[in-house]
């Protein structure tokens, strides 16, 4: 499983990666995209919509299942990641470069995790 | 408590993600993924363990009069090493189980039925016994694996004398040596593409994965587990028990009817089939939106609800969501459009004809 120390993690499997201008890129981790599998589509919300801490702000689906994600702030959305939609598979690929969403205006955080702590939640979830 | 099947060491050791499943403990998939296992069986060779099937055995010389009163198709022109499909009907006109039936020996069959329901059919099929039939549940001394996919023939034929590999589609061999293993091989399954289903001993079906694994190994053959065998079906449009049928629904409503012989003097279920009509139809889905649709999500016409999807997935194959649905009879055509509600987005899609897939 790879947790980049640069990274911030929420307990809900998403990746937090501040950018310049307080935006902040969010993506969900390695560890979430092995548990679900091959990915075959992705929903997500669009520009201008707002996003809550703790709530779910788009959907993932394997081929059993579908998955929400949650957002780690409150915000707004500033940009989505259009290639995810029609190439769901790069989440599986490449986790910390198929970010799915940019927010700005962030005003809450959710409580965080580093990346050593993170790996000792998804450790005791096996 | 779950039940393993005479392969459940095998699937811990090649990484499968062991789930309980109709009472066992079975792979969902294995390591390589379940898009990559439903690509195997369309383009080279997948093995399955199906060992959770219940196999009963019906002999006597009144086993084909039983048979013929219990199930819906009829079974008096099945000759020895055929298979034939069935719906199993209680007297309202739904359905038990579906199933398929060997035909052995003069007066020998053996029934195959879907595990989830096998006390339940077993208990069916006990108590409408005409005289002169014995019957015998052997679901546990019996081990099933399927081997599935276009290379499934050129590695049995590795295995087996090519004269006693089963030529037709629902024919049977029975007492095949595969190294010293004692087999029955048919040409069945349950993905829509060609292949074969083995039977042994559950005692030997350790052995007998590893021989077929290692003889299929350069034509591409990986082990499958129960995702790639349910999106497999899916793509293929075969009706699943528990989905698109069940204990209220009449089998020609969910598109049986080439196995349902309304011309036969009798059978249980005649008269209930008949009372209950064909108020709903099966279709076939392919969403158009985006989105994958889902059992038990709303189809509309416009603002009309016309009826429930009973199964739905991503078709690694076909590439693309389908679903298969129970719908108010005789409103949709082919080429119509379609919403359905997917966790409350509507998502369009059109009326197509199965099945999805068909082998070449």
């Amino acid at each position: 499983m790879n947790t980049p120390n640069t990274l911030k993690y929420s307990k809900s499997h998403e990746w937090v990666k501040e950018l310049d201008g307080g935006v902040v890129e969010i993506g969900l981790t390695d560890y979430a995209q092995d548990a679900l599998g091959s990915l075959v589509f992705v929903n997500l919300p669009e520009e201008g919509d707002p996003v809550t801490a703790g709530e779910t702000f788009a959907d993932v689906e394997s081929v059993k299942a579908v998955s929400d994600v949650y957002s780690p702030v409150t915000g707004e959305v500033l940009e989505i990641n259009e290639d995810l939609l029609d190439h769901p598979e790069y989440i599986n690929e490449d986790p910390y470069g198929a970010w799915f969403v940019r927010v700005g205006n962030v005003t809450e955080y959710d409580e965080l995790l580093d990346a050593e702590g993170y790996e000792a939640l998804c450790a005791s979830e096996e | 408590m779950e039940r393993k099947t005479p392969l459940y060491e095998k699937h811990v050791a090649l990484g499968g993600k062991v789930v309980p499943f109709a009472g066992y403990l079975l792979p969902v998939e294995y390591p390589t993924g379940m898009i990559a296992e439903h690509m195997a069986v369309r383009t080279a060779c997948g093995l399955f363990d199906v060992s959770h099937m219940g196999e009963i055995v019906l002999k006597g010389p009144g086993a084909l009069a039983s048979i013929n009163h219990i199930m819906a198709n009829n079974y008096t022109s099945l000759a020895i090493g055929r298979v034939r499909y069935s719906p199993m009907c209680n007297v309202d006109g739904g359905v038990v189980d579906d199933l398929i039936i060997y035909r052995t020996s003069e007066n020998g069959y053996l029934v195959v039925v879907n595990a989830a329901n096998c006390e339940k059919d077993d208990a069916h099929i006990r108590a409408n016994l005409l005289p002169d039939t014995e019957m015998e549940n052997i679901s546990a001394q019996v081990a099933q694996l399927a081997l599935q996919g276009p290379k499934s023939t050129g590695i049995l034929a590795k295995l087996m004398p090519a004269e006693q590999i089963p030529a037709k589609y629902y024919s049977f061999t029975e007492k095949v040596t595969i190294k010293g293993i004692d087999c029955l091989v048919s040409q069945t399954g349950y993905t829509g593409e060609l292949g074969y289903e083995l039977y042994c001993a559950a005692a030997d079906a350790p052995a007998l994965w590893d021989i077929l694994l290692e003889a299929g190994k350069d034509d591409g053959l990986i082990p499958c587990g129960l995702g790639a065998r349910d999106t497999l079906r899916l793509e293929a449009a075969m009706p699943l028990y528990g989905h698109e049928m069940d204990d209220t629904v009449s089998p020609l409503e969910t598109g049986l009817d080439f196995a349902v012989k309304m011309n036969k003097e009798e059978f249980i279920g005649k008269a209930g089939i008949e009372a209950k009509g064909t108020t709903r139809t099966r279709i076939g889905l392919k969403a158009t939106g985006r989105g994958i649709i889902r059992e038990h999500q709303t189809v509309f016409l416009g603002d009309r609800p016309l009826g429930t999807t009973t199964s739905g997935t991503y078709c690694a194959y076909l590439g693309g969501s389908y679903a298969m649905a129970l719908v108010e009879n005789g409103i949709l055509r082919i080429g119509d459009v379609v919403d359905v509600d997917v966790r409350g987005r509507r998502v369009a899609a059109e009326v197509v004809a199965l099945p999805f897939y068909k082998h070449a």
